[in-house]
């Protein structure tokens, strides 16, 4: 191109590099004074310094909270409402790699940090990693050691699908759990497993997990929550009462938004099946990397905000409830990403907040799903999707 | 001179295309690239330093007496060495059934038949289907692409989506495209979703200025992939735009739109 056109983190990289080139032949007098510069340049801006020469290296495992060990059994009935937040799909690769998502993340780190009051837990919605490699999990798990509030995980298909959840599990602990909170039965998932599509094409595991890393193949089978799991849900909710709100966390949509993609649970009809019976179920899922959310029968659902890169809409199958965000600018990292909170009302219903990096938040009501849209809709797009 | 050899060369192509096109598919799946450049043929070096002049079939090859790089050749003497140059070709294919288009002219021989559906399209039969009968007369015949048949098509076909195929594979490698970072386009763009190519060329805010679909790859792959901007003509730059439109098909074009 004639012109250098560059990004904002490409021209922050190339000022960050001029500024440590300098910095590394420099006397003390030069080094104070381009301190002083930068320093007022960024009062003068009205700046806080930005995050990556904040990176923080999380202190070790002995002074952290213990992540995926969960706290069930902590909360006493009754004490609704309560507020969690939400951290998901940060598809990280080693921090040496790819410094971006790692930015990404410890923003939303820092943003639920900086939240008061504290949330009661913080879910993490899956796809820690990209390729599912145990650095990348294990840098996550580091960047989330940050988190002041209690963690709980859940796992994603890119952290899944080159060792079959081996190395996850190791680190977090089941996949499959449940707890009782403030009156709120809490469900997690692993809504992300597939039929055997390796084996037969004699796909080795790195294979297979850049496989299903791609949206757009056909290769790869749609994911199921599977016969065993669903069996596992109806034994634990046969204890539950139908007046029990219920809070569902899965990583893939429990819906068929669109197969194309797998925004699609093969399964999904069968899983609402199980939460039928139950006033008040909400679905909070990772995966979409959008503003998305949907009301079937009994059932609300909302998808969460990814740290790395917001995803398009499909081109079909986008519930009628969904009201689209804006077109993410591609010029801003973060813009179209983000993290997000959830406020249980009283009745145990969840409000949810899409907290959108560099836009005005955007809350979503249960009373909007619950109502079928009659109340309370959205502020809507100014540009949707092409 | 140049008059006269392209239409040479139009009237030949219909029968060389076939075979040439065969020829492209075998070398070009050989070396696993579809996108490179144009296919080009080595001339034999004249001894006096005269100008040789090459058939469309890529070997047959005529030498033009006293007239050096350069020179213009008169309109009757360019006529006849490419008389000549075609001769020569029909003397080493002496089986090769050689149509004189214009000759056939009302043949229903010529009629073109319809190509497969999706990618490379023909010329549409306007007579629609069931009037072949009445197509020899009521459309025009004997043109270059009238002599073009289904064989044809299916080859223009493959090649067509062998280009965008090279083109689907670098959008979903990081490595086909540099990226220090390993992050490839689909990671945005599933099926190319949302690059909306038919918007272009439209003036792009952040850039501060009119821009191209090609503006807009190559300023995502020296922003977010972190890698390095090809240029026009590079085959990866080639082979993204083919595949970016295809997945576009149908889609009115909307220049300008925002």
């Amino acid at each position: 191109m004639a012109a250098r056109h560059k990004g904002v983190e490409t021209k922050y990289y190339e000022a960050r590099d001029g500024v440590l080139r300098a910095l590394r032949n420099c006397d003390r007098r030069t080094f104070l004074r381009i301190s002083a510069a930068t320093m007022g340049a960024v009062l003068a801006k009205g700046l806080m310094p930005p995050h990556t020469f904040q990176l923080v290296e999380v202190a070790g495992a002995s002074t952290a909270p213990e992540i995926g060990k969960g706290f069930a059994g902590q909360g006493a009935s009754g004490e609704r409402p309560f507020t969690f937040a939400y951290i998901s799909d940060a598809h990280l690769y080693e921090r040496t790699l790819n410094q971006r998502f790692v930015r990404a993340i410890v923003k939303a780190v820092d943003d639920v940090n900086a939240l008061d009051p504290q949330p009661d837990f913080v879910l993490y919605g899956g796809d820690l990693a990209q390729l599912g490699e145990p650095s990348q999990l294990e840098l996550g798990r580091q960047i989330l050691m940050g988190l002041k509030a209690p963690v709980k995980m859940m796992v994603g298909e890119h952290d899944w699908f080159l060792d079959l959840g081996e190395k996850w599990q190791e680190l977090f602990g089941p996949p499959t759990y449940s707890f009782d909170w403030k009156g709120v039965h809490v469900v997690v998932l692993q809504s992300v497993y597939e039929a055997d599509f390796w084996t037969a094409r004699k796909m080795t595991a790195e294979e297979r997990m850049q496989t299903v890393a791609g949206l757009d193949n056909a290769v790869q089978s749609r994911f199921e929550v599977g016969d065993k799991q669903r069996e596992w849900l109806k034994n634990d909710l046969a204890k539950v009462p139908a007046t029990t709100p219920i809070v569902v966390f899965s990583h893939s949509p429990l819906y068929k938004y669109y197969r194309n993609w797998n925004f699609w649970t093969e399964d999904a009809d069968e899983v609402q099946a199980i939460l039928k019976p139950y006033e008040r179920v909400t679905v909070i899922h990772g995966h979409t990397h959008q503003m998305l959310f949907n009301q079937i029968d009994n059932i609300s659902f909302y998808g969460m905000l990814s740290t790395a890169w917001p995803w398009p809409y499909a081109p079909e199958g986008l519930p009628k409830l969904t009201v689209q965000m804006n077109r993410a600018d591609p010029f801003d990292q973060f813009d179209g990403c983000g993290d997000g909170q959830a406020t249980t009302s009283a009745e145990g219903v969840v409000d949810k907040i899409y907290n959108l990096w560099d836009r005005n938040p955007v809350t979503v009501k249960a009373s909007y799903l619950r109502s079928f849209g009659k109340v309370d809709r959205p502020p809507e797009p100014q540009f949707a999707s092409y | 001179m140049m008059k006269t050899r392209t239409r040479m060369v139009a009237v030949a192509a219909g029968c060389v295309a076939a075979a040439s096109a065969v020829c492209l598919i075998a070398s070009n799946r050989g070396a696993g690239v579809y996108a490179q450049a144009l296919a080009s043929h080595q001339l034999p070096q004249s001894h006096d330093g005269n100008v040789v002049v090459q058939s469309c079939d890529g070997s047959t090859t005529v030498e033009i007496p006293g007239l050096k790089p350069g020179q213009q050749m008169a309109h009757e003497q360019a006529v006849e060495f490419t008389r000549g140059l075609m001769a020569e070709w029909q003397r080493k294919h002496p089986d090769q059934h050689w149509i004189m288009a214009q000759a056939e002219t009302g043949s229903e021989a010529q009629a073109p038949s319809q190509p497969g559906e999706g990618g490379a399209k023909g010329p549409e039969d306007t007579a629609g289907p069931g009037a072949a009968a009445s197509t020899a007369l009521k459309s025009q015949q004997g043109d270059t692409y009238a002599s073009f048949h289904e064989r044809d098509y299916k080859i223009w076909k493959a090649q067509t989506d062998a280009f965008v195929e090279q083109g689907n594979q670098t959008f979903h490698s990081a490595q086909a495209l540099g990226s220090t970072i390993g992050v490839s386009c689909d990671m945005c763009h599933p099926n190319a979703a949302n690059t909306h190519p038919e918007t272009y060329p439209k003036y792009q805010e952040q850039l501060q200025r009119v821009a191209l679909l090609r503006d807009m790859i190559n300023w995502c792959i020296e922003n977010p992939v972190k890698g390095v901007t090809l240029s026009p003509d590079d085959s990866r730059m080639r082979a993204l735009e083919a595949y970016i439109l295809a997945q576009r098909n149908g889609v009115p074009l909307a220049y300008g739109k925002h």
